[in-house]
């Protein structure tokens, strides 16, 4: 296992490397200065030229490449030009916000959707199998920025159950709280069906395999076979869904972001986007890939830690 | 005559398809005395695996048991509630399946597999598992204490196949159904097998139905021995009736075309010719009728009966006289 964990972590750190320099010549290659776009169109070619000695962009292409890598590699992502801080600064403090409610969204979907997708394997065909394989794709079709709009009206507006807006004040965990159940409903109803769906799926193809008619035959008992023998299994296509979808959330819980006007990564990088802040994009795609590849690789790793053929594996 | 292990009379077993109900077993009789080995022999699709499933009632969700009795230890197993027949199963009766790569659980150690089915005895898991760990030796698998912690993916097939021998024992079954063991084995390992399981059958004293469609294995093996065609059984007798003095014309068929019984260089190995009847629209008369040679026109209207060629020997023919 430990052996399995140092090659996926080896791994991770090149898929990085990879991904990151892909993303600055990506940057780079994209047509316009970014030195005009900070300066204004009334710059002249000398205050153009200060501002590129000033950010590196007079020195090859490789060399910036790699004294960027050394930088992110320190934990430095350059300053924002706008605000004149660093863009780390600026990116992490949207991160805890984004993580918490990422992390809370796909919580609650699992703990919904694993049980309901055993249920509908192991009764499957009645008819609230069907009940549940309804509400599943009922809840998947559903964009998640529509049920933060009714959510946020039904429970907010008319209920005023729940507050609207904003993400709390920090410190008051309580008040996190409340602010977090809104957006991590419309984050999380979708993938509850998603995995319920998955789960099903998968433990009725394992619930068909022969050693868990022989698992029958000795007399196990039937919370013995559902828990330990087949979901141990059937669980491992999820392990993986979630790797992508928790990296992919983190830029992606945009919409919830924007609708409940909570501070996160994916608005940071729609706000920059908007107002042309490549500093600031730049730090926020690269912290959100670091992100996405982490999640994979611990999701890997569960794999792993779950199937022994896939720790000898790789 | 002692009271059999299991006992199984006119055993019907239907399959709802959507092209109509096909008759998958029709009026079964068989019996497995105690510490016995009884072989049961027949083409792919003769109702071998549908017959081990309806004595285990683990049968397809399209199946049902349309007729007939099973009693295990002279207990009707048909009026046993779900509890009580997993009670029974994995105690009383376990199996050994035909696949061994797929028997195993992959994901869990063999060790925590072999401790589990004995969730039954109130024994300490270090016991359990040192009960595990003389089972797997005794079964060939040397060092079993340590390979407890091992995976299944970490063994071979026929160690595989061994280690779901010694679970198979573990429980100290009084009936053990193996469903063709040695199938998926090639010809070395399955003499080992065989050997194994005839010798554990001597020590631990259980009676075993054997399913197969090696007569080989059936003749090393068992004491007596069914032979099914198309959802019946058509012959039954000792190993010495079946293979010295078959009495009905698929058993000689049978037995004609075993490779290993032809003396002479032929670039054609024997085969009985024409396709097992349709189980959902059943001939009249004999269920061998197209594919025998001696068919008359009797053979076409009625069925056989059950002619009574010697103590235990019985074969369904017309042609047949007690």
């Amino acid at each position: 296992m430990l052996f399995y964990l140092l090659k996926r972590v080896g791994l991770a750190v090149v898929i990085v490397v990879v991904a990151v320099v892909l993303l600055y010549s990506m940057i780079h290659v994209v047509p316009g200065d970014p030195a005009s776009v900070i300066l204004g169109p009334r710059a002249t070619p000398e205050m153009k030229q200060e501002l590129h000695k000033l950010m590196g962009l007079d020195r090859p292409f490789v060399v910036q490449v790699v004294s960027f890598l050394g930088k992110v590699a320190r934990g430095d992502l350059g300053m924002d030009f706008f605000s004149q801080r660093p863009v780390a600064e600026i990116v992490f403090k949207q991160l805890d916000e984004t993580l918490v409610l990422v992390l809370a969204s796909i919580t609650w979907a699992m703990l919904l959707g694993i049980p309901l997708g055993c249920y509908s394997a192991v009764f499957r065909n009645t008819f609230s199998d069907k009940l549940v394989g309804v509400f599943s794709i009922g809840v998947i079709a559903v964009p998640s920025f529509v049920v933060a709009l009714y959510s946020l009206l039904f429970f907010a507006v008319t209920l005023q159950w729940l507050p609207a807006i904003g993400a709390g004040e920090s410190g008051q965990l309580l008040d996190q709280a409340r602010h977090l159940i809104l957006p991590a409903f419309a984050i999380g109803l979708g993938w509850v069906g998603y995995i319920a769906r998955l789960v099903r799926a998968s433990m009725l193809e394992v619930l068909n395999e022969n050693h868990i008619r022989r698992a029958r035959a000795f007399g196990l008992p039937e919370t013995t076979i559902v828990f330990h023998y087949a979901l141990k299994l059937a669980i491992l296509p999820t392990v993986t869904l979630l790797g992508t979808g928790i990296g992919r959330l983190i830029s992606s819980a945009v919409f919830a972001e924007i609708v409940f006007a909570r501070p996160g990564i994916g608005k940071l990088i729609f706000d920059s986007v908007v107002s042309r802040n490549y500093p600031l994009v730049m730090g926020a795609v690269v912290v959100s890939t670091v992100l996405f590849v982490l999640s994979t690789t611990i999701s890997d790793s569960i794999n792993a830690m779950l199937d022994p053929r896939v720790r000898e594996r790789l | 005559m002692t009271q059999p292990v299991l006992d199984i009379s006119n055993l019907c077993v239907n399959y709802q398809t959507p092209k109509g109900t096909v008759q998958a077993l029709r009026h079964i009789h068989l019996q497995v005395p105690p510490a016995k080995v009884v072989g049961l022999v027949g083409e792919s699709g003769c109702g071998k695996s549908t017959l081990i499933s309806a004595v285990i009632r683990l049968m397809a969700e399209n199946a049902h048991v349309a007729a007939g009795k099973i009693r295990f230890m002279g207990l009707d197993m048909q009026g046993f509630s779900a509890s009580e027949l997993r009670g029974i199963r994995g105690r009383d009766i376990s199996m050994v399946f035909q696949d061994p790569m797929t028997a195993l659980n992959p994901v869990l150690t063999i060790g925590r597999q072999m401790v589990d089915i004995q969730y039954r005895d109130g024994l300490s898991r270090k016991k359990k598992r040192e009960r595990a760990a003389r089972m797997l030796e005794r079964v060939g698998i040397s060092d079993g204490l340590s390979r407890l912690d091992n995976y299944p993916h970490q063994f071979s097939g026929g160690m595989r196949q061994r280690i779901t021998i010694a679970m198979a024992l573990l429980v100290q079954p009084k009936l053990l159904i193996a469903d063709e063991p040695t199938t998926a084995l090639d010809a070395t390992l399955e003499v080992q097998i065989i050997r194994l399981l005839k010798d554990l059958q001597t020590d631990f004293q259980c009676a075993i139905l054997f399913i197969s469609h090696h007569l080989n294995v059936i003749a090393e093996l068992c004491d007596y021995v069914g032979v099914m065609y198309a959802g019946e059984l058509v012959e039954k007798g000792t190993v010495r009736d079946i293979f010295h003095r078959p009495g009905h014309p698929y058993t000689r068929s049978l037995l004609e075309c075993d490779p290993s019984v032809i003396e002479e260089p032929t670039r054609f190995l024997p085969t009985i010719p024409g396709d097992i009847p349709s189980l959902i629209d059943l001939p009249k008369g004999c269920i061998f009728q197209d594919r025998c040679a001696h068919v008359m026109t009797v053979c076409r209207k009625t069925p056989p009966p059950a002619v009574h060629l010697g103590d235990h020997h019985t074969a369904a023919c017309h042609f047949l006289e007690e």
